[in-house]
Formats: C-alpha cells, structure tokens, sequence
C-alpha cells in the first residue's frame, strides 16, 4: 500500500506528529482564524517535548509546515540563540524545509516575545509560542469566569486593572502581553511580545498563530484585522521608546536591547531584532559602537549545539 | 455497510497521505484567512461524485473519527458518504446539528440554521459547511468584509439563492456563534468563515 511505503522512508512521520495530531490541531486553527482573537481549546495530545520549550509553537508549526515552506525562528528577537537554533534544526531536518535568518525570505517565523522589524507581507505565517494565553488570568483564576467573560463580552475588569495602574503610576504600566481587543470583540494576550509590537498586528499583511503548548489553546489573527491595544481617551496607548540609536547599526526605530559592556558599567543598546540589525549593517548603517566586538556576534553562525539532544529527540 | 463490491470499486484517496493533507490544509487555511478569495487547491483525488474534487480533498484532509459528518439523504450523498467513510473512519450523522462538517450541493443546499452554530463558550463546537456550487462566478454578487478582507470584495458564486444568502446573514448577525462556510466547485474554493459580513449588493441599489 503506497501509504505505508511512504512513511517507512523515515523512522517518524512527516513534521514529526502523527497525522491525526495533526488534524486535530489544523481543525482547532481553522475555527481560531474563523473566530478572531477567541482561544480554541484542541486535545490534550502530549508533545514529545518537554513544556517551556515552546511546545505550543512547535504543534502548529509542525501542523502547518510543507517541504515548499522557509523557515524562520527567533527567540527574543535573535536567530541565533540555542533554543532559536535548536528548533530551526529540527524542522530543517523533519519537514525537509529550507531555513533562513532574513524576515522578508521567510514563509513561516516561529518567534518567541518579538515580532520582527522588517514589516510583514501578504502569504506570510507568524506563529508564536505563547506560555500564558489568558489575559484575564492575572484577575481571575477561575477558568469557569474567564471562560463565561470572554463569551459574554464582559472585559469591565481588565479595563478597571488599567485604570487603577493609571491611579497608581500616572500611566498605563505593563511592557509585555499588553492585552488588544482582536475586531472588536476579543480580548486577547499577544503572547509577551513588549507592547512595542502590539501596533504590528493591526491591519497586518500576515496571518498570526498563537499556540500555547501546557494550555492546548490555539487563536490567531488573521491577515488586515482590526487590532486595538486597550487605552483611555485621557491615557492613550504608549510604546516604548530609546534616545539612543542601536550602537552597532545606528537605527532610531527599533525596539533596543540594553547590553552591559564592562564591569565599569559602560553599556550600550542594541537592536533587539538581529537579522534586521545585520542587514542594515551590510547595507553600511553603521552606529556609534560600530566596529565593537558584539558587532560580530550577532550575525556569526558558531553554534555548535545539537539539536536533537537539545530537545531530546533521536536521530 | 459498505457491500465488498463497493470496496473493490472504491475511489483512491490521496496518493502521500501527509503531504496531500499538508498541501490541502495549508490552501483551505490561507482561503479562511483571507475570504472571498478563489484558491485552487491543487490537489488530485477523484471522489465517486464529480464538482467534489475540493470537498473531497478537505474531508480526507481534516475529517477521522472525531469528526462527525454529515451529507444529504440522497444518492450522491450516500456515495460520497462511504467514500469519506472508507476513508476518513469518521462517523456520519444523519442530524445537522450533530455535524462538525457537512458536505452538500449543488442540487440539494440545505438549511444553514439547520447545522450546529456552536455555543457563546464554546463558539469552535460548531458545522464547517462545505457546499458545492456549480460555478464560483456568474451568480448575483455577494458584498464582503471584515478580517482578512482588505479592500471591500465580491463574490458571485452560481446555484445559491437568496434565502440562501439571506439565512447567511442571519447567521452572521450573532458572531461569536455561526457556521463556517467553504464553497467548492471542482479543485477550487472560496472560505466564508463566521467573521465575513456579508450584504447582497443589490441591497444597495447597485
Ligand atoms: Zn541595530
């Protein structure tokens, strides 16, 4: 039987999950794109990984990847972390696909607290791996409530939270999941990406798949939708901002990471998004820091890890 | 029961079971992410009833035994019933509300009020329709919009009417709750998820 052939060419199934985990989780993105901004509950299949290692990003990767994708994935906005490499690796090696480290040549971005600065395109899939998808959670423990608020529209209660941090600070406070409302009627946890990217989900080119692996929730919002971070008329919504240009590419725009130096306490910041930071560089932006030892790291390709140790996978 | 004759008769289902699905899913998705679009799905499997090529494709795609299905109480409906089935492994159901999908069309498009619209906690709990049309242009034009939708768009699908359409706007009314349309005609669809507002455009003095 040609089935059978088929997958005796591999000692594991295409993408790594079995089918039928597979379109247990396809159908579960199907109602979520179908329902902007609402958590689709989907099985309670375990991952053959361990939690924490951003299982829920895994599944809907593996349930969405073909041989013809490119592949991206970032960690806290950088390509060549351990856990961004590892990952990378494995679908490399499970789907067949190619990978990259450039935003624009991508078709699927697997991402962890960031979305890229290179803006989006039609066709593209972020897809984010998410550890708390609630955003009512911090006010309410009761799944039962939360469940029952997000059905009856009653969100009250994160707009009294808001006002009382205004009370509190003088201002909205909270940098990462600051909660949107997803076309006007779901409240929803952008994943802890810093509300610095909270504005690149409005009206974007690309479709965006949130899964969060211990939860088994899945939501998405879909490409050109109304994407609103919760504010006041007399507090409006705010991003983060830096007076200093990135040290190494001198961008004024981008979300900056600050690195200390030395023990003396000289530090500089950086593009957070290392990939854009390369580029520009490349193009010849240069910063004040330009020339530093850091200026190479970023855009090395010394890992050396192993990508089925690191996530316990045989080869 | 499907007879042995009926075994030896039985159309193929894909020929890379994970690679088709993949390919399958992967063009239903970008269409339900991006509704009133025509997407070919590019994928070759022959179901016992021909206009069912993209239905089919999806139902081998998407479809096991969590998934109950429903189709008409007709002949085609009792063929492409045993096909899925032989498939699939999924139970089909002969009540509407039951179905997690529904295949129907062009002859015989019924009742979207008639499926499961889910429920305000549970909203996913409810139909994907696929109908089949008999053309995806040609018919009176349907306004779109809402997420996934850029710019304000058209359809005009062939073979529905405007009970049809109106029952559709029915349904609309009461997101979070509704049905999830695909309208198929041959290797194409069209995705209509429970987000798209829809208006004739008639309506409008056009
Ligand atoms: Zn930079």
């Amino acid at each position: 039987m040609t089935i059978a052939n088929q997958s005796n060419r591999r000692a594991y199934n295409y993408a790594y999950l079995d089918e039928q985990t597979k379109r247990m989780v396809r159908r579960a993105i199907l109602k979520a794109i179908a329902i902007p901004g609402y958590q689709v509950p989907f099985g309670s299949r375990e991952m053959p990984v361990p939690y924490g290692w951003g299982t829920g990003g895994i599944q809907l990767t593996a349930a969405i990847i073909g041989p013809d994708d490119v592949y991206k994935c970032i960690d806290q906005g950088a390509d060549d972390t351990t856990n961004a490499v590892s990952i990378r690796r494995f679908f490399a090696r499970v789907a067949d696909v190619a990978t990259t480290e450039r935003t624009q040549d991508a078709s699927i971005i697997q991402t962890r607290h960031r979305i890229p600065e290179a803006p989006l395109g039609p066709g593209q899939i972020m897809v984010y791996q998410v550890p708390q998808p609630e955003p009512l959670r911090g006010l309410e423990p009761r799944e039962t409530e939360t469940r029952a608020m997000h059905a009856y529209e009653e969100y009250g209660l994160q707009y009294l939270s808001l006002y009382e941090s205004v009370a509190a600070f003088g201002r909205i406070a909270g940098g990462a999941g600051y909660p949107v409302l997803v076309d006007e009627r779901y409240l929803m946890s952008p994943s802890p990406i810093p509300k610095f990217d909270n504005p690149k989900l409005h009206q974007s080119e690309a479709l965006h798949l949130f899964g969060a692996g211990r939860e088994k929730r899945v939501y998405a919002v879909p490409p050109h939708t109304d994407v609103r971070s919760l504010d006041f008329e007399d507090y409006p919504f705010e991003v983060q901002s830096w007076d200093e240009v990135c040290g190494l590419c001198g961008c004024g725009e981008s979300y900056k990471d600050e690195v200390i130096l030395d023990d003396a306490g000289n530090r500089m910041f950086v593009c957070s998004d290392s990939a854009y930071c390369g580029d520009r560089r490349v193009a010849g932006h240069a910063g004040p820091m330009a020339g530093h030892a850091l200026d190479g790291l970023a855009t090395g390709d010394d890992n050396t890890d192993d990508d089925a140790a690191a996530v316990g996978i045989e080869a | 029961m499907i007879a042995a004759q009926a075994l030896t008769d039985m159309a193929p289902g894909f020929a890379d079971l994970a690679l088709d699905a993949q390919r399958t899913f992967r063009r239903l998705m970008d269409s339900m992410a991006k509704p009133g679009r025509v997407t070919d799905l590019d994928v070759l499997v022959s179901p016992p009833v021909p206009g069912f090529e993209a239905a089919g494709a999806i139902a081998l795609a998407l479809l096991d035994f969590e998934t109950p299905v429903w189709f008409p109480d007709d002949a085609d409906g009792r063929r492409l019933a045993n096909w899925v089935r032989f498939h699939c492994g999924c139970p089909v159901t002969t009540d509407p509300a039951a179905a997690a999908f529904a295949l129907a069309g062009p002859h015989n498009v019924p009742q979207i009020d008639h499926f499961n619209a889910g429920d305000a906690k549970y909203p996913e709990r409810s139909t994907t329709l696929l109908i089949v049309c008999p053309a995806l242009v040609g018919g009176a034009a349907i306004d779109l919009t809402g997420p996934g939708i850029a710019e304000p768009l058209s359809i005009a699908p062939a073979g529905l009417s405007a009970a049809f359409w109106g029952a559709v706007a029915q349904d609309r009314a009461r997101f979070q709750l509704g049905v999830d349309l695909v309208l198929t005609c041959g290797t194409q669809i069209v995705g209509l998820p429970r987000s798209t507002r829809i208006s004739p455009s008639s309506a409008k003095g056009k």
